[in-house]
């Protein structure tokens, strides 16, 4: 394999008498969806929240692109192309959807400190934000303030501004979350549309999304990833199928 | 919009016209008042840029309001009495030049704000406006205990700025100068509202976890936002104390951080002619309510109530709604 884009060793993270992560290791080559599955409570969110930068390890190293990241601020990892999108749909809901973007591709272009230019006027943010928009199928929605899209349209805004920031690697905290099943079906194109383009760290649910995407699987119970492979052998893993799918089946 | 711009260029005539239409109808008081309120309306200004477009609540505005104020009368004393404001490490005479006291009273409180809003913005919420209310306590009891300085009984300016062709004890003169800064803070406030940097200060305001995700450092935008708020208030308080001709500890009292509070809270806050709106109106409703009775603000209250319940935007935004719709 390829050398890896993202590598994890011995993350762990406790809540109290809770721990959430417990020793994590996690390989990603560049361009690879990696998906990250589990039962509720697995750990995968906190695992996420260490890896954007929000959560800070009780031990473990992260580093990106060959260089350690563990300790670095959250912004300064979306500044090297590491880019998050949430599970909770996280929209700047007074801004049209293009302002959403191109705030997003303000990030990275910098100039925050310009005081009287008319940011909306500005080509340079506009442009390449209504190409993300293009990218994802909202061109059309692009005026219409972000609080007036319907739900679906939201989390296809939300992947609009990951990529504006222009990413090696987007950790997707469950897409499809809340989506029907025809939204969540047009979530799944564009993000098949983007492998190979982009890395994808692919935490979700939704298992037919899981096994379309992803080119290996880590299974998380109780904190520890328990399994790592393709998604035949994920599949075919007899500890994977006791200690989760067949709890899922029981449920 | 047109309608909107009516209203805007007939406030302006009628600002620019006042102080003849005054003389004329022999009410000369009024051009103090206006200037008073347009003074109020600055510190609004000034406050609304991290209140409206930011989202952080400052109950501690009135120590760059006081503290501007105290360098203008401060300088000014050190000028009448021929001595030097301070020798070590360098030598700082005092001035009664308002080209280089007022610039000197914006530093100052700028250089307040980038300290205490360095450790305030730590802070969120209810936690940011008790830190923000106990700095500005600290001022307060500072200049409480500042004897040189007249301590308790506050210190009088003896003459106003010096303003080069400008005679600012002329009313007239004083109240066209307040106007055109005014005028100027709020061409500022309509250009950054959508420039880069306002853009991100109200991305931070509405979800400032998200504008970390996507790459932006969220603290140092809010500190320049509070360090320039702080110098707008700053300048607001110079031009005050030039206009009352003394300043004591109580331009730096809570009761004053309230109501800038609510001079852009009742105006509108993220608006551009909130904080303007807000003054005027705060200051008729207490001139008018004061008259009828001395527990003014036992109607005042409830008006406020009213206002923050019925329009979000305050009454600018309530306007600004009405003209938009009519077109």
């Amino acid at each position: 394999m390829a050398e890896s884009l993202l590598k994890v060793t011995g993350l762990t993270k406790a809540y109290g008498a809770l721990v959430a992560c417990d020793g994590v290791d996690l390989d990603i080559a560049p361009g690879e969806v990696h998906a990250v599955i589990g039962p509720n409570g697995a750990g995968k969110t906190t695992l996420i929240g260490q890896l954007a930068g929000e959560l800070r390890p009780d031990s473990g190293r992260v580093s990106f692109a060959g260089r350690d990241i563990t300790h670095l601020p959250i912004h300064v990892r979306s500044a090297r192309g590491l880019a998050r999108s949430f599970q909770i749909t996280s929209v700047f809901p007074r801004f049209s959807a293009l302002d959403n973007v191109a705030l997003a591709v303000q990030a990275h272009a910098g100039g925050n400190f310009r005081f009287w230019a008319d940011a909306r006027k500005d080509s340079t943010l506009r442009d390449p934000a209504f190409a993300c928009l293009e990218r994802v199928g909202l061109a059309a929605r692009a005026k219409v303030p972000a609080r007036v899209l319907a739900h679906g349209e939201q989390r296809q805004l939300e992947l609009a501004m990951a990529l504006a920031t222009d990413p090696r690697l987007v950790l997707l905290d469950e897409p499809t979350a809340g989506m029907g099943r025809e939204d969540s079906a047009r979530m799944v194109t564009l993000l098949t549309g983007l492998k190979g383009k982009i890395a994808m760290l692919l935490v979700e649910h939704d298992m037919d999304a899981v096994f379309a995407l992803a080119d290996r699987i880590s299974v998380m119970v109780g904190g520890r990833v328990i399994a790592t492979g393709r998604p035949d052998e994920v599949r075919a893993n007899t500890e994977v199928r006791r200690a989760y799918l067949g709890e899922d089946e029981i449920a | 919009m047109n309608l909107r711009r009516a209203l805007l260029f007939g406030g302006l005539a009628f600002a620019l016209l006042l102080p003849l239409l005054a003389g004329a109808l022999g009410l000369d008081y009024a051009v103090g008042i206006a200037t008073r309120i347009l003074i109020l309306a600055l510190a609004g200004i000034g406050l609304n840029l991290i209140l409206g477009y930011g989202g952080m609540i400052s109950f501690g505005h009135a120590a760059f309001f006081g503290l501007g104020g105290y360098v203008v009368a401060i300088l000014s004393r050190h000028e009448m009495r021929g001595e030097p404001f301070m020798t070590w490490p360098f030598e700082v005479a005092g001035t009664d030049q308002a080209i280089l006291a007022w610039p000197a009273a914006m530093l100052a409180c700028a250089l307040a704000a980038l300290v205490i809003g360095a450790i305030s913005l730590r802070t969120s919420g209810l936690y940011f406006i008790m830190i923000t209310l106990a700095f500005a306590q600290m001022l307060f009891f500072f200049f409480v205990s500042l004897e040189t300085y007249g301590g308790d009984d506050g210190l009088s300016l003896l003459s106003r700025s010096a303003a080069g062709p400008l005679d600012l004890h002329d009313p007239a003169q004083f109240y066209y100068l307040v106007l055109v800064l005014v005028l100027i803070a709020l061409l500022a406030t309509a250009r950054w509202a959508n420039a880069r940097f306002g853009l991100a200060l109200q991305g931070i305001r509405d979800n400032e976890r998200r504008m970390r995700a996507l790459g932006f450092a969220t603290t140092r935008t809010k500190l320049t936002a509070f360090v320039i708020s702080g110098a707008i208030v700053g300048l607001a308080g110079a031009l005050m104390v030039n206009h009352t001709e003394f300043v004591s500890p109580a331009f730096l009292s809570w009761q004053r951080s309230g109501e800038i509070l609510v001079i852009v809270v009742l105006g509108g806050m993220g608006t551009v002619f909130g904080p303007l709106a807000g003054a005027v109106v705060f200051f008729m409703l207490e001139e008018v309510l004061s008259q009828w009775t001395q527990h003014w603000m036992v109607i005042f209250g409830p008006l406020l109530v009213l206002a923050v319940l019925f329009a979000k935007q305050g009454l600018w935004g309530l306007v600004a709604a009405k003209l938009d719709r009519r077109g």
